[in-house]
């Protein structure tokens, strides 16, 4: 059963009919207001966060049935789990009875759960299983409100798990469309196109949440922004080409490139600014802890088949942004989690290679060592100089009268960006297309009503 | 000592070996019957600490590195239980190469989420010392409450920290620091100062 949310939403209806959307989001401008106004957040907690599929985990966070992990779909804390017939459920972590949330913990396992606070039990199907003193009620327990409510929509891709409270989204393999080409790549190149999940450089900043979006596939900010980075990971080295030095001199002469994909997801592909050769990502991984010591290791055992087996610990030169809250990059899962108008975390998960059939030939536990360690060194080195400028960004909107943020890089040169045959839009790195096509989708989720809906039938 | 290989430059030391001394000399280490009582050794290791809390407040990283043995370990661990660095990311995990990096980069005036610098406090308590099987390794087990203020407001990193001192010729130097802070699995905002 599909309860449809009504009445109390009515109220954003009217909200969102006040806001003139085409006077807010221009061509090539967009006003202050979208990241400062608190009553466009909230219309966003349900326009954008609800109506669309949001990357709530993966699959290798709740390997085994009964497994959970306890997640946000925007600011709804939800209980991720994998049920005990092995079904994937998103539960609103909310007791049906008086609205506490069921589940203190962050990560476990349980067949059902307890609420503290007067003892009503729930299968992990979400299914109501015991009522402490029933006789006191002259209710029927058995009718499906009181189950808890859960997300109607949840479905993995390749073990990224979204969900959305639209029951007539799309699979989230007509969401995706395009992207998941660039997203199979980056799994596929990993053995057995797979990875699991580490635990994480988590951070956050007091800033709005599409100030890191409009960040995710930026290519005009790198040698400024984290100009502190390249110094710092160049230094020592016999040619100053390590990280992201390939966007110093003529960024967009360069053969990489960024493609809108549309609903919001774009895609850099700096790949072809690489060496072309096993060994060709190696080369230009900053330093970190171990490199030589393992690398060494790794040659004398494998010879030359070493040097893709060292790719694996590098940095894979991509940013696939999925909207609106995750993106793949390095070997990162980036996870964009609104808290406030002006509060945004973002987590970086690690991702560690699985190789379950042997082909790296025992290599695989010093190839994590390494890419552990080169998985800190963005959020360590870099991250960090973005967010603050995010947090100063925030602090510049303050000036009332100085409505518009500009996203007009590239706009109006003939030639500069153009569309392809599939309708992927295909721009210079430097440009600023990808923020112009998502803030475009951003806009007309926020004029439509979303039609959301709980499911309380298990 | 002479080194095969110069640590600024070059990370052979970070190996199996040394992960695995990682994870066994932070482990179970804080036993009574280890703790040392001798209030003269007790006061000597809380000197050092304290040295080095001032160091870092002062920003004298120079002197604050001579203050490690030529290969050496920082490691933040990104869970309360400080696992195992080979299958986790850590918040930070340096040696002394990437430390230096650090540092550098801190000096280079485009780090931006240090313009402007943090301004510190660090204050030291709790200070336990404890034995281990080599008489010229000692570690130490100290609480630490960090106030920072940086542009809009004070914050404070608290936590504890676990020292591993080894002896050389001529002094106790620090081969391993663990900090622990209580909210290490929790989204942090701008952890860009040395810890």
């Amino acid at each position: 059963m599909l309860e449809r949310l009504k009445a109390p939403l009515a109220g954003a209806e009217s909200a969102a009919e006040r806001y003139d959307w085409d006077a807010l989001v221009q061509d090539d401008r967009v006003h202050r207001l979208i990241y400062t106004d608190p009553a466009i957040f909230e219309l966003e907690m349900t326009h954008i966060f609800g109506a669309v599929w949001v990357y709530l985990g993966h699959e290798s966070q709740i390997p085994k049935n009964d497994d959970f992990i306890t997640v946000r779909l925007g600011r709804r804390p939800i209980i991720l789990l994998r049920d005990s017939n092995g079904k994937i459920r998103a539960l609103f972590n909310r007791c049906t009875h008086r609205g506490t949330t069921l589940c203190r913990k962050e990560r476990g396992s349980a067949r059902f759960f307890q609420c503290p606070y007067h003892g009503w039990s729930f299968l992990n199907t979400g299914k109501l299983r015991a009522v402490p003193w029933p006789e006191g009620y002259a209710c029927d327990f058995k009718e499906a409100k009181y189950n808890v409510a859960q997300v109607p929509r949840v479905e993995s891709y390749r073990g990224f798990i979204f969900a959305t409270l639209n029951s007539d989204a799309p699979s989230v393999s007509e969401y995706l469309g395009a992207i998941t080409k660039p997203i199979d790549e980056w799994l596929d190149r990993q053995p057995g196109g797979k990875i699991a999940v580490c635990e994480a450089n988590r951070l956050r900043y007091k800033g709005n949440w599409k100030l890191a979006y409009d960040n995710s596939g930026d290519g005009y900010h790198v040698v400024f922004s984290h100009r502190s980075l390249l110094e710092m990971e160049n230094r020592q080295a016999d040619v100053a080409n390590k990280g992201m030095s390939y966007y110093k001199g003529s960024p967009d002469n360069a053969p990489m490139y960024m493609a809108y994909m549309g609903h919001g997801h774009h895609f850099k592909d700096k790949r072809p600014a690489i060496e072309k050769r096993a060994g060709g990502l190696w080369a230009v991984e900053g330093p970190h802890p171990g490199m030589e010591h393992y690398a060494q290791s790794l040659r004398q055992r494998f010879g030359t088949k070493a040097e893709e087996i060292l790719d694996l610990a590098s940095s894979e030169p991509v940013n696939i942004n999925v909207f609106p809250n995750f993106s793949l990059l390095g070997n990162h899962i980036q996870v964009f989690e609104p808290v406030s108008v002006d509060e945004t975390n973002v987590t970086w998960y690690g991702t560690a290679v699985v190789d379950e059939e042997g082909v790296l030939g025992g290599a695989v536990d010093e190839i994590n060592a390494l890419r552990m360690r080169t998985q800190e060194q963005f959020p360590n080195f870099g991250e960090v100089d973005d967010l603050a400028n995010f947090e100063e960004i925030q602090r510049g909107l303050a000036c009332l009268e100085d409505d518009w943020v500009y996203m007009h890089r590239g706009l109006g040169i003939p030639g500069r960006v153009r569309t392809d045959e599939n309708g992927i839009i295909v721009a210079p790195a430097t440009d600023e297309a990808f923020m112009r096509e998502y803030i475009k989708e951003w806009k007309r989720l926020m004029k439509t009503s979303p039609n959301l809906s709980v499911q309380r039938e298990p | 000592m002479q080194l095969k290989h110069d640590p600024s430059v070059s990370s052979y030391y970070v190996n199996d070996a040394l992960y695995q001394e990682l994870v066994d000399s932070f482990s179970d280490w804080q036993r009574d019957e280890l703790a040392i009582e001798d209030t003269a050794e007790r006061g000597l290791f809380r000197a050092l600490i304290e040295r080095e809390a001032r160091l870092l407040d002062q920003l004298r990283f120079d002197d604050w590195l001579a203050m490690y043995a030529p290969e050496f370990i920082y490691w933040v661990p990104g869970t309360p239980e400080a696992g195992d660095p080979r299958r986790e990311i850590a918040i930070s995990f340096d040696d002394r190469r990437r430390m230096e990096d650090r540092i550098y980069r801190l000096r280079t005036g485009y780090a931006w989420s240090q313009a402007p610098k943090s301004r510190t406090v660090r204050m030291i308590s709790n200070v336990e010392v404890f034995a281990t099987e080599h008489s010229t390794i000692r570690m130490v087990r100290s609480n630490y409450l960090i106030s920072e203020f940086r542009v809009d407001g004070t914050r404070f990193l608290s936590g504890w920290c676990g020292h591993r001192f080894v002896r050389d010729a001529d002094a106790w130097r620090i081969r391993v620091r663990q900090v622990n802070l209580i909210d290490c699995d929790q989204n942090l905002r701008n952890p860009s100062i040395i810890i």
